[in-house]
């Protein structure tokens, strides 16, 4: 690709221009990232001066009874809620790629739940699940069946999916949509020469011209399903920073924010981090197998 | 409506059993935000007295109209923070050849992947520091630092305009700076007016930063933080809170329908390579 090469002063603009970009970069990013590293081993309240911990903040991580059902929450929702919301997104996608007078209204319905704040549509779904009266409890008990305590221990993990899944379908058709859209009209008439069955059509010529998008939906679903924090605080937390159905973001955010302790969250952060890490590389490592085959 | 054959019949039917399940939850709301208190539990759509009193008491109780100003300033200075120095990163890396170019890029997209609360530690810390924690510049500052998504998005679009145009300007004596201001920004309005959408519903829907930095102050706070507030004093009054869930997303909601084609294509482009 060609471009410019600075000469004299311009150089100067180069770096002018770039400056808030590197500066976030080494302080926002790769800074922090040392920083939290550093953190990590030390006990700080930012009342007194931090001590040093060593390993004592990873060390105490699986005792912590939060830290331990936030690791395992965290796991569970995302194996529900990426599979999920990956799935159904490519489905309604698939569905509204067509033209139908009208499909533009059927675009816009889906996409609603995706520009509404979770913090406020959470207020609805609390609603919705409330345990007395809630809109799904009237539902059910209509219905005949006993009430059921949609945010209580047993059914938060799924209710919790439910909402998410909810509000990402949106985002996820979209950029499906797109995908769909650039995949040549000629594909299509070939196969339907050829007498392929809609199936066939899916299998053979929709997915595969699919597939880089659907490989970057799910890494960035994972990496979403990892962060996941607004519907769970408001659905699922109580006054006291506890929650029904906490994630490590919860749970750093109530050991880093709200009770200060600043080595303890910062070691569960990186926790988290490589979480977020080993899985996207898994992730690319089975795309290569994958596209080698 | 044209329907051509039965596999367009089945998809109608079932895209439409799918929107009822979007949309419906949206037209629970508005129904409960309009009825009384005392009807709040009556399961009919449409509600028996409908009453605007929901929105009056509102704001006796909490000052909404501070909410929704916070929210807009801090959104507003964030989306300008975004639009300038992404932009500006995204030029260079559109038009510019220099040493580390590519490395830098990677290293930028690389941040995709770093979750927010990895750096909000320190940045808490900091900004504690400096005395600013219970004020709203720890909203917006980071704005000013670019970012991997904007900064993406801008130059894919940059690309697109011919590079023979810089050079025209160039041989002109026209800077850097004002090849950018005068030629590369107004030429890419659809891709800044998309951009300034998306930024904006993030640091609008943003409940994370702002439960951190300004937790219960209701004259400074964002109106997301102040949901979750008025959520945990009235839990139970359903026709309050669904009012005010209404009156948050409202605005959102009203830019998406004035700027669908903006807030699509910027989504769109979230999914570009």
């Amino acid at each position: 690709m060609s471009a410019l090469r600075p000469m004299g002063s311009e150089r100067w603009w180069v770096w002018l221009f770039l400056l808030p970009t590197l500066l976030g970069l080494a302080l926002g990013t790769f800074g922090s990232i040392f920083a939290t590293i550093g953190l990590s081993f030390t006990n700080w309240d930012l009342l007194t001066p931090p001590q040093w911990a060593g390993v004592d903040n990873y060390a105490d991580l699986p005792a912590g009874r939060m830290f331990t059902k936030a690791f395992w929450n965290t796991l569970a929702f995302s194996g529900l809620y990426v599979p999920l919301t990956v799935v159904l997104s490519l489905v309604v996608a698939i569905g509204l790629n067509r033209r139908i007078k009208g499909i533009g209204w059927f675009r816009v319905m889906y996409f609603l739940p995706a520009v509404c704040s979770p913090t406020a549509t959470g207020l609805l779904w609390n609603w919705i699940y409330a345990p007395d009266n809630g809109v799904l409890n009237a539902a059910v008990t209509a219905v005949g069946v006993s009430p059921v305590s949609w945010l209580g221990p047993r059914m938060a993990l799924y209710s919790i999916v439910v909402v998410n899944v909810w509000g990402a379908i949106g985002g996820g058709m979209i950029i499906f949509l797109a995908g769909l859209q650039a995949i040549p009209k000629e594909y299509f008439e070939v196969t339907r020469l050829d007498g392929a069955t809609a199936w066939q059509r899916l299998r053979f010529v929709t997915l595969p011209a699919l597939a880089p998008s659907l490989f970057f939906q799910t890494v960035l679903t994972t990496i979403n399903a990892f962060q996941a924090f607004d519907y769970i605080y408001v659905l699922t937390s109580s006054g006291n920073g506890n929650s029904t159905m906490p994630t490590l973001v919860f749970s750093i955010y109530r050991s880093g924010f709200r009770f200060f302790r600043m080595g303890d969250a910062a070691a569960q952060a990186v926790v988290l981090t490589a979480m977020i890490f080993a899985l996207t590389l898994v992730y690319f490592r089975l795309q290569k197998k994958w596209g080698e085959a | 409506m044209i329907r051509k054959n039965k596999a367009d019949w089945a998809a109608f039917l079932a895209l439409s059993a799918g929107a009822i399940a979007m949309v419906g939850p949206f037209i629970w709301l508005i129904s409960t935000s309009l009825k009384p208190m005392a009807e709040q539990f009556d399961m009919t759509l449409v509600p028996r007295h409908p009453t605007l009193a929901n929105y009056i008491e509102l704001f006796h109780i909490m000052p909404f109209h501070l909410l929704i100003w916070n929210s807009l300033k801090i959104s507003a200075i964030s989306t300008l923070g975004q639009l300038l120095t992404c932009s500006m990163a995204a030029f260079i890396f559109a038009v510019v050849r220099f040493p580390g170019r590519n490395v830098l890029f990677a290293l930028l997209l690389l941040t995709l992947m770093v979750p927010a609360q990895i750096t909000a530690i320190p940045q808490f810390i900091i900004f504690k520091f400096l005395g600013l924690y219970g004020t709203q510049a720890p909203l917006y500052v980071p704005s000013f630092l670019g970012g991997a998504f904007g900064t993406f998005l801008m130059r894919q679009y940059f690309q697109t305009i011919p590079l023979e145009l810089a050079e025209a300007a160039r041989m002109d004596g026209a800077s850097l700076s004002r090849i950018f201001f005068t030629i590369y920004l107004p030429l890419a309005k659809p891709a800044l007016a998309a951009f300034a959408i998306i930024a904006f519903m993030f640091s609008w829907n943003d409940l994370f930063t702002a439960l951190i930095y300004l937790p219960s102050d209701v004259e400074k706070t964002t109106l997301t933080v102040g949901l979750a507030l008025f959520q945990t004093q009235y839990s139970g009054h359903w026709t309050l809170m669904m009012a005010a869930s209404v009156i948050s997303v409202a605005p959102i909601v009203i830019a998406f329908f004035l700027a669908q084609k903006h807030f699509i294509s910027g989504m769109a482009m979230t999914g570009m390579k």
